[in-house]
């Protein structure tokens, strides 16, 4: 008679290792890749403002590594799902959905612990602000994982094939962390456009963590409107990702 | 009434004690916009060890019913129960005990044996230390330690497959269900699969689905042939020349040879040979026959392919069996 046996630790630890660790381990070059994109952008937009835009672009680099990360999960996993199968060799072990999700989720952080690694560095060097406001940025980077990542899973597990999630996660990674003015305070955006920007939930988060570290000044309705925001669209899409994604077809 | 820990325990007790078996009631799948893919199946099979082969050509319905039995597809309507345990109620409990290779799965191309079969084995739940020790001793038992740390990138098709296999074999799950697990492998390859599948038949339950014949007829204790999501037929391979009827067939090379058997089936093979499925006195006498026409000739007990064919074929004229009517496959 086969034993119950649910170590969850282990269940966590397999996803990370095929995702994160052992990619990294045995292709080094992956190292590199989650730094390159936000740290180009971080140049360039430090450069143009001649310095000024230093902290603002910090933090937004963060967010956009952080977003980037967990919009990563929705090709990985379609990759893992479509073309290894793995995700069904796991619906039919006693790992559930939602450690299987947790796990990819903390390898897709560890995989990204390079960008992650130097950001907080440069953060900590020129993002200066309150213990106050360093906990702010880091709720919202974390929220902003959360959104992202519940984003990507729900998308994995609906596709088919893993060129339509590239696609898709190229896409989404574009609109929700290039175009929206995380780099940089809204206000550079001439005003009609800056209703546009407001589609984006990371607008939202961006505009906290700038009022954070002293970047722009709000008003505590807008504030809190930039709270709900964040907040509900985080909180809905976890729910969505853990209770209504396809782990078993019907 | 008792607590629930006592109840949980009293059920366990209950299917430990029931027979080990695997039924299908009136299975049914229906995805949208297409044919019905599982039309009502039924049927019984022990599932205490052995192999049981699905058969069918592609688009029968058997990787459709292999994923709903390993719990991965809800079926439209109908029951499937395991050893006891209920594919819908018992789900959690099932997959402790079941593991799945799938169709067309493929080793993580960026892993490594090794690890391919330790990150396995930690989705079943074994800690580090377990998983490392049985992840080595599978590798050891299926002769592939030395190529346990080359990436699976570099191995050949043969070996990401008996990789794909180890990672399931190595965990204590006691019902396996494989899904065409010998697809594009070379004949060598085949037979090295098969004989790792021979072994692990003596205390699993295999669950087998393939489209060739000779692999089912050389691996199954029992086989069940789907056709357009319908069992066609049941059984061991000797239920099955029962059911058909024939015990040998004797194949004509020249196929405008006339020869009409007094009792039997008389059909154009797909190699285009006069073939006559027959009984063992009709066989005899045609040979004699055959031999004084001076025709090439050869008498063979009925072969799984021979039955295949036979049941899922339609005939192109209805007729009387006993006389011998004719159709083509």
């Amino acid at each position: 008679m086969t034993t119950k046996r649910r170590n969850v630790f282990s269940q966590l630890y397999a996803s990370i290792l095929i995702n994160a660790i052992y990619a990294m381990k045995n292709y080094p070059i992956t190292l590199l890749n989650t730094l390159l994109a936000p740290l180009s952008i971080l140049i360039v937009i430090t450069l143009i403002s001649k310095g000024t835009l230093l902290g603002v672009s910090i933090e937004g680099a963060l967010m956009a590594s952080m977003v980037a990360s967990g919009m990563s999960i929705q090709g990985d996993l379609s990759h893992l799902k479509n073309d290894f199968k793995l995700q069904d060799m796991v619906v039919s072990s006693p790992t559930s959905s939602a450690v299987y999700m947790l796990g990819m989720a903390i390898s897709e952080v560890i995989y990204s612990l390079p960008a992650f690694i130097v950001l907080t560095i440069l953060a900590a060097l020129f993002i200066h602000t309150t213990v106050t406001g360093y906990f702010i940025l880091l709720t919202v980077i974390v929220l902003m994982f959360i959104f992202s990542i519940s984003l990507g899973f729900i998308i994995s597990t609906f596709s088919t094939d893993v060129m339509q999630n590239w696609a898709f996660s190229g896409i989404l990674s574009t609109l929700l962390t290039t175009i929206p003015p995380i780099y940089y305070t809204i206000t550079y955006i001439p005003l009609p456009f800056r209703y546009i920007a407001y589609i984006s939930p990371t607008t939202y988060a961006a505009e906290i963590v700038q009022n954070a570290i002293g970047a722009l000044p709000l008003s505590l309705t807008s504030l809190a409107l930039d709270w709900a925001v964040v907040l509900g669209i985080s909180l809905c899409l976890l729910f969505l990702a853990v209770k209504k994604s396809r782990w078993r077809e019907v | 009434m008792a607590p629930p820990r006592k109840r949980t325990i009293c059920m366990q007790m209950l299917r430990d004690q029931m027979p080990k078996e695997l039924i299908c009631k009136n299975l049914t799948k229906k995805y949208a916009g297409t044919p019905t893919a599982l039309d009502h199946v039924s049927f019984t099979t022990s599932s205490s060890k052995g192999i049981f082969a699905l058969i069918g050509r592609n688009g029968a319905g058997k990787t459709t019913l292999t994923r709903i039995l390993a719990t991965e597809l809800a079926p439209s309507s109908g029951t499937a129960s395991i050893n006891g345990l209920d594919i819908l109620d018992d789900t959690n409990e099932l997959r402790e005990r079941m593991a799945i290779l799938p169709q067309e799965s493929r080793a993580v191309a960026w892993l490594t044996p090794r690890q391919t079969i330790y990150s396995y084995l930690l989705y079943r739940g074994f800690d580090r230390a377990e998983s490392a020790k049985r992840a080595k001793n599978m590798l050891e038992r299926l002769g592939m330690s030395k190529y346990s740390d080359t990436l699976n990138r570099y191995l050949s098709g043969g070996l990401k497959r008996k990789t794909m296999i180890a990672a399931i074999l190595s965990s204590d799950a006691d019902i396996l269900f494989v899904d065409e697990p010998t697809t594009g492998l070379d004949p060598l390859s085949r037979a090295e699969l098969w004989d790792v599948l021979k072994e692990f038949k003596k205390d699993h339950f295999i669950f087998l689905t393939t489209h060739y014949l000779e692999e089912a007829e050389m691996l199954a204790d029992k086989l069940c042939i789907l056709e357009k999501g319908k069992t066609v037929a049941m059984g061991d391979i000797d239920m099955l020349r029962n059911k058909m009827g024939y015990q040998y067939s004797v194949s004509i090379f020249d196929k405008n040879a006339k020869v009409k058997p007094l009792v039997g089936k008389t059909v154009t093979g797909h190699n285009g040979k006069k073939q006559i499925f027959t009984t063992r006195d009709e066989a005899n006498r045609l040979a004699k026959d055959l031999i004084e026409k001076e025709k090439k000739f050869s008498i063979n007990p009925v072969s799984l392919d021979d039955i295949f064919f036979y049941l899922v074929k339609k005939p192109i004229s209805e007729g009387d069996e006993e006389k011998g009517d004719d159709y083509d496959y």
